[in-house]
């Protein structure tokens, strides 16, 4: 995080960005859909990772957030028959309302306590969908018809079903995301919520409003998430209850561990190792959970900082 | 059925929930009070106990009531032992922070129900109740199995009570509870104790899922709710302590045994969870707990 190559970084951001692109066309039909669903999933790992990395602030809800983008786009092509960018619009707007509310409520308790209680807000939020089945389609979920996920601009329409669409479609959303990420994090915003992480008394004794500045955080961390869900939606065309379970809580904290909190590419590469290690296991044993159990156990207790949290602190100090 | 036996029967119930309850969230309270630490597995720990006791029950055949006996000593001691491992290997390497103990413990939680549904599998599995008196009232004929489990959990709630407030042990406990570095100076082997604790935590779980798996069955998922119902529990007794912990989980008992009786189990489940995420924002001490630290 130090101050010396801000263009060391971007270029490293858009290289990222440049090879994803050009995986586009060398990647085989399978992993080309993998990795589509991937950056979607990762999106959703930043928008963990600007709370947990930067904030400090350890949530075990975050699958509401996502869950409110996978609704709130859902409900509305399915049920009001609005437009992909209307849709995806409202996904976005129930996502930061959401996390608004919650924000004001459990930003209220700190610790333990805060850990708690997002996770009982997002069971409240999961068995809500559960109860109002009629319009959610309960625990069996909803598929959103081939013909509404076309986005028409004038003339010309593009059929989000379609693989390439789909994939830069992805792309765009990650790649918007990451430079948002990279610029909020080297603003005076991503400073004071650093300095927050590591010293709240100090940094509210400087002068700062930290319940502001962690309210902020909560809402642009919940809209991301919800940004990711509602893409989820329109991208893979399935809106399905179990997006919001406890397990979808800790999926996002896993990647982000794993790839390196408080880094910007880390949960992409959080995401990614852990489909790539579930991909290859899975040709051993079913017992993909088994994995993610003892996955979360060895880097807790040997890689805290996780991968690019590791490289960072033994080579590239500059990385952001 | 009137409404008046009808309540008595859903009392009843809750009752029973109540008692397994007061059990399992007593583990989770001890665990948290003594060392600080938040045990997501504990409801896995619950399930262990639940699946054991099928185990052992089939193993052994014979009267039922022979094998349940053994399934009531022999399970919980195995499940204190894998807690034990588990204490030594992973939460004191971590020096017991919160929050990477939230996260190893979240790593047990899906390594346990994972193995159990490999080697258990999915069904769900009955285990036959030692015995099978039925206790007639006036209105309906009442399982004595079932008031057989309140009495031996208010028995086993008293008793370790009584450990905690009369015996050296407990003394231990509530010294290293209060503050551990002045224990450890005073030659008390506070990692001893965490040990013994988390492993007693879990052994309470696994005794409440032997008493309860006679009446509904085993099955690997079914450690979710009493996590939750756990939690809850905890959470409105206030964290750490005893008395709170019991008082709520009869409340909590009762009226999810009467509110489930006459609403819907979901939307009941959804206005509890409400309600205790927001006496954690609004009164984080707990109802009947005092302002700590």
């Amino acid at each position: 995080m130090s101050e010396a190559s801000p263009a060391k970084a971007y270029a490293l951001h858009l290289g990222a960005i440049a090879l994803l692109f050009v995986l586009s066309f060398l990647l085989p039909e399978y992993y080309h859909g993998l990795l589509a669903r991937i950056m979607v999933l990762a999106v959703f790992a930043m928008g963990y990772n600007m709370l947990f990395g930067y904030v400090g602030l350890l949530s075990l809800g975050h699958a509401m957030f996502f869950g409110a983008g996978l609704y709130g786009a859902g409900l509305a092509i399915i049920q009001l028959g609005w437009s992909v960018p209307a849709a995806f619009t409202a996904g976005l707007g129930c996502g930061a309302v959401l996390s608004l509310i919650i924000g004001l409520l459990a930003l209220r308790s700190t610790g333990v306590a805060f850990m708690i209680v997002t996770m009982m807000f997002a069971q409240v939020f999961y068995l809500a969908i559960l109860y109002f089945a009629a319009w959610t389609g309960g625990d069996q979920g909803m598929v959103v018809p081939q013909p509404a996920r076309v986005l028409t601009f004038g003339g010309t329409s593009l059929d989000l079903t379609n693989p390439t669409v789909r994939y830069m479609s992805a792309l765009a959303l990650f790649s918007l995301v990451l430079l948002m990420m990279l610029a909020i994090v080297r603003s005076r915003f991503g400073r004071v919520l650093v300095a927050i992480r590591e010293n709240e008394e100090r940094t509210k004794m400087l002068g700062y409003d930290t319940f502001s500045n962690k309210l902020a955080a909560v809402v642009v961390s919940g809209t991301i998430c919800a940004a990711s869900g509602a893409a989820y939606a329109l991208l893979f065309g399935y809106v399905g209850s179990s997006f919001a379970s406890v397990q979808y809580s800790i999926l996002p904290l896993l990647w982000v561990l794993l790839g390196g909190a408080a880094t910007t590419l880390g949960p992409l590469v959080g995401t990614l190792f852990m489909y790539y290690v579930i991909d290859v296991t899975s040709g051993y044993t079913s017992a993909y959970l088994l994995i993610v159990g003892i996955a979360l156990i060895l880097l807790v207790l040997f890689f805290p900082r996780g991968i690019l949290g590791s490289i960072r602190q033994r080579w590239l100090g500059w990385l952001p | 059925m009137h409404f008046g036996p009808h309540l008595l029967l859903a009392a009843l119930e809750g009752l029973v929930t109540s008692a397994v309850l007061a059990l399992t969230a007593l583990g989770l309270s001890l665990v948290f009070g003594v060392m600080r630490v938040v045990n997501v597995a504990h409801g896995e720990f619950f399930m262990l106990g639940a699946v054991l006791a099928w185990a052992i029950t089939t193993a052994i055949g014979g009267h039922p009531a022979l094998g349940f006996l053994a399934a009531l000593v022999i399970a919980p001691l195995i499940v204190g032992a894998i807690a034990l491992i588990a204490e030594r290997l992973v939460l004191r390497r971590l020096n017991y922070n919160p929050e990477a103990t939230i996260v190893a413990t979240i790593g047990m939680l899906y390594i346990i129900q994972q193995l159990a549904l490999t080697f258990y599998g999915p069904e769900a599995r009955p285990v036959e109740p030692p015995f099978s008196y039925r206790i007639l009232l006036p209105w309906f004929g009442y399982s004595g199995y079932k008031l057989s489990v309140i009495a031996a959990s208010a028995l086993l709630l008293i008793a370790t009570w009584l450990v905690l407030t009369r015996t050296k042990i407990g003394l231990i406990m509530r010294a290293t509870q209060y503050d551990s570095e002045t224990a450890q100076a005073f030659g008390i082997p506070v990692g001893r104790v965490y040990g013994g604790v988390f492993a007693l935590g879990a052994m309470l779980a696994a005794i409440a899922a032997v008493l309860i798996v006679p009446i509904s069955q085993a099955h690997y998922l079914m450690g979710q709710d009493p996590l939750l119902l756990s939690f809850i529990v905890v959470i409105i007794g206030g964290l750490g302590s005893l008395r709170g912990t019991v008082v709520a989980a009869v409340l909590i008992g009762l009226s999810d045994g009467i509110i489930s009786m006459f609403f819907s189990p979901t939307l009941a489940k959804i206005i509890a969870t409400l309600l205790v995420a927001m006496v954690l924002v609004f009164r984080p001490q707990g109802l009947f707990g005092t302002a700590s630290r």
